[in-house]
């Protein structure tokens, strides 16, 4: 069975981002970026299902510019067997980058498509949804556990309130969370090997996608900054302030 | 026919709720829509859609801000699975009786909307935060580092709405009719299996007016009933931070935080937790911020209302006994 994974190029976890001053957007240059955290996290669950011998091949596709090769690179470290970069000058929107998958999926073949449930800059959590959506196929969102029986994934969901456990046939998109598993480190080796796999480069026209925005950001600001109150010397002044001048209690 | 002769598009909304009660965060995206329809001047209907959930019908039909009520009855979409429910949603989209289509921003919402977006060919806006006009929404990016206002130039808007940002509506005044005409199918492409909800005598902490959290300080998850038993004092919810969670100290669903639960009671306590950007993000428009921490260093200090530097271990008790 082929697997594909969807990784994007993002500004680092770590790095408290800054609106530019023309409140156009966040200010990217100069900044660290990575893989965004749950694209790790697919990375690492889809190469633990080659490991256990239900996966065949590794897919990971990057959608971007030529910079997002580096994540492809690494994703490719990590144990990723080949790697795809959709190449496009604009940050396209969820919409646009399921029908792009979609086009791979139905190229490649793949059985199983595992990506994070969102990305860490817009925040959509919209992408293998739409994907699903397009492709006819089920979804398993905010996955904590998945286990593959025979034609059919095992998707044990982190939902509001508990878990939820529920059966989908293949092929199927499956969305990480953030306990589905740890991932791990690149070695030396496995980091000079990816250099010598397969990093192919298609283009959004070769795969027939119009990927024009529909939405079109008008500005963007930093949120109101909370200031820091004041001290209390202990539990009673606190209680009482809580209820004499907050009104809270 | 022109413009003016014809009825304004309709609001859809989705309800989130249990086949026996209407969740509250149907009422914060109801107010979403009340303001929506400010603008458009469209009716507002909500769906639902579940199995023996014709309580859930009723106790909808009873809210003002509700001009109709879709009522799809079936087990086709008992535990509303996203591949049964979207194809309902879809075909009202394709209608053309509706301008936009709403549901809560939580995981069923979340899980649903952009499955429906996608059949309809438009894009989705997740989270907002304000309704700016018809078609310009504000919604946070980067884990609410930055606010984005963003403009939909697609026939129907397609909104997920972040129930910490809107006032809920009033469950009462209402008494719209219940269309229980409305069919659904199983796709047969998925099922449900099981599901372990987290039983709790306190309230959800999506919901709560309180909350009181622990972090690492806590130090174990022996030591969560110290917070416990303050919450039952003043009937709050209980939360942790990722670090908490992390520790193994509690189970997940009890995570504020950008990868949690976003939260905004009308007063949070943050007990043992440093604050990290992660865990503020999560409760930052929280109305009144205490923070009891001992290292008065804490960056959680730097957005609380109220600071006590203290050992938890000394000052949760304390805070029992002062609220009995």
């Amino acid at each position: 069975m082929k697997v594909l994974v969807a990784i994007k190029r993002v500004v680092d976890a770590n790095v408290k981002v800054r609106v530019k001053a023309d409140n156009s957007d966040v200010e990217l240059a100069n900044v660290k970026m990575a893989i965004n955290p749950f694209d790790e996290i697919a990375v690492e669950e889809a190469i633990r299902l080659k490991e256990r011998g239900v996966a065949s091949e590794v897919l990971v596709v990057s959608i971007g510019q030529d910079s997002c090769q580096e994540q492809l690179r690494t994703a490719l470290a990590l144990g990723a067997d080949h790697a795809l970069q959709v190449k496009t000058e604009i940050s396209p929107e969820p919409l646009a980058v399921a029908k792009m998958l979609k086009a791979v999926v139905d190229k490649e073949g793949c059985q199983l498509i595992i990506l994070g449930k969102q990305s860490i800059d817009g925040d959509n959590n919209q992408t293998g949804q739409m994907l699903a959506a397009l492709g006819n196929m089920p979804q398993g969102t905010f996955a904590s556990e998945l286990t593959v029986e025979g034609s059919e994934v095992l998707v044990t969901r982190e939902v509001d309130g508990g878990l939820q456990q529920i059966g989908l046939k293949l092929p199927a998109v499956v969305t990480t969370d953030l306990r589905l598993n740890e991932p791990r480190f690149a070695s030396l080796p496995n980091i000079m090997k990816a250099k010598r796999k397969p990093l192919d480069s298609i283009s959004p026209e070769e795969l027939g996608v119009d990927i024009a925005p529909r939405l079109a950001t008008l500005k963007v600001i930093s949120p109101p900054e909370r200031v820091a109150g004041v001290l209390v010397a202990n539990v009673a002044e606190l209680v009482e302030k809580l209820k004499s001048e907050a009104g809270v209690l | 026919m022109t413009e003016s002769m014809t009825n304004p598009m309709s609001i859809l909304v989705v309800a989130d709720h249990d086949n026996n009660e209407l969740k509250a965060a149907t009422l914060t995206t109801l107010q979403a829509a009340v303001e929506l329809k400010a603008s458009t001047g469209g009716q507002i209907e909500l769906l639902v859609a579940g199995s023996q959930c014709e309580q859930v019908a009723q106790q909808a039909a009873a809210v003002a801000a509700i001009d109709k009520v879709l009522l799809a009855d079936s087990d086709a979409v008992a535990h509303q699975l996203a591949e049964n429910v979207a194809p309902i949603v879809v075909a009202l989209g394709q209608s053309n009786s509706y301008s936009h289509i709403l549901a809560a921003a939580t995981t069923t919402g979340k899980d649903l909307m952009p499955r429906v977006a996608a059949l309809l060919d438009v894009a989705q806006i997740s989270e907002i935060i304000e309704v700016v006009s018809a078609d310009t929404f504000v919604r946070p990016v980067y884990a609410g580092n930055a606010l984005a206002t963003v403009q939909s130039s697609d026939s129907i808007k397609v909104l997920t709405v972040r129930g910490t940002a809107f006032a809920p509506v009033a469950t009462e005044g209402g008494e719209s009719p219940v269309n229980t005409d409305i069919a659904a199918n199983d796709t047969g492409i998925s099922r449900f299996i099981s599901e372990e909800k987290v039983v709790s005598e306190r309230p959800e902490l999506t919901s709560a007016r309180i909350i009181i959290s622990g972090g690492r300080g806590m130090q174990s998850g022996d030591n969560f009933p110290l917070l416990e038993r303050v919450a039952d004092k003043v009937g709050a919810a209980v939360g942790a931070s990722r670090a908490a969670v992390d520790s193994g100290f509690v189970s997940n669903d009890m995570q504020v935080g950008q990868t949690g639960k976003i939260v905004a009671p009308d007063l949070y306590i943050a007990v043992g937790i440093s604050g990290a950007i992660q865990h503020l993000a999560g409760m930052k428009d929280s109305k009144i911020i205490v923070a009891i921490n001992k290292d008065e260093e804490a960056p959680i200090f730097g957005v609380a209302d109220y600071a006590l530097v203290a050992d938890l271990f000394d000052a949760l008790p304390e805070l029992e006994q002062q609220l009995s």
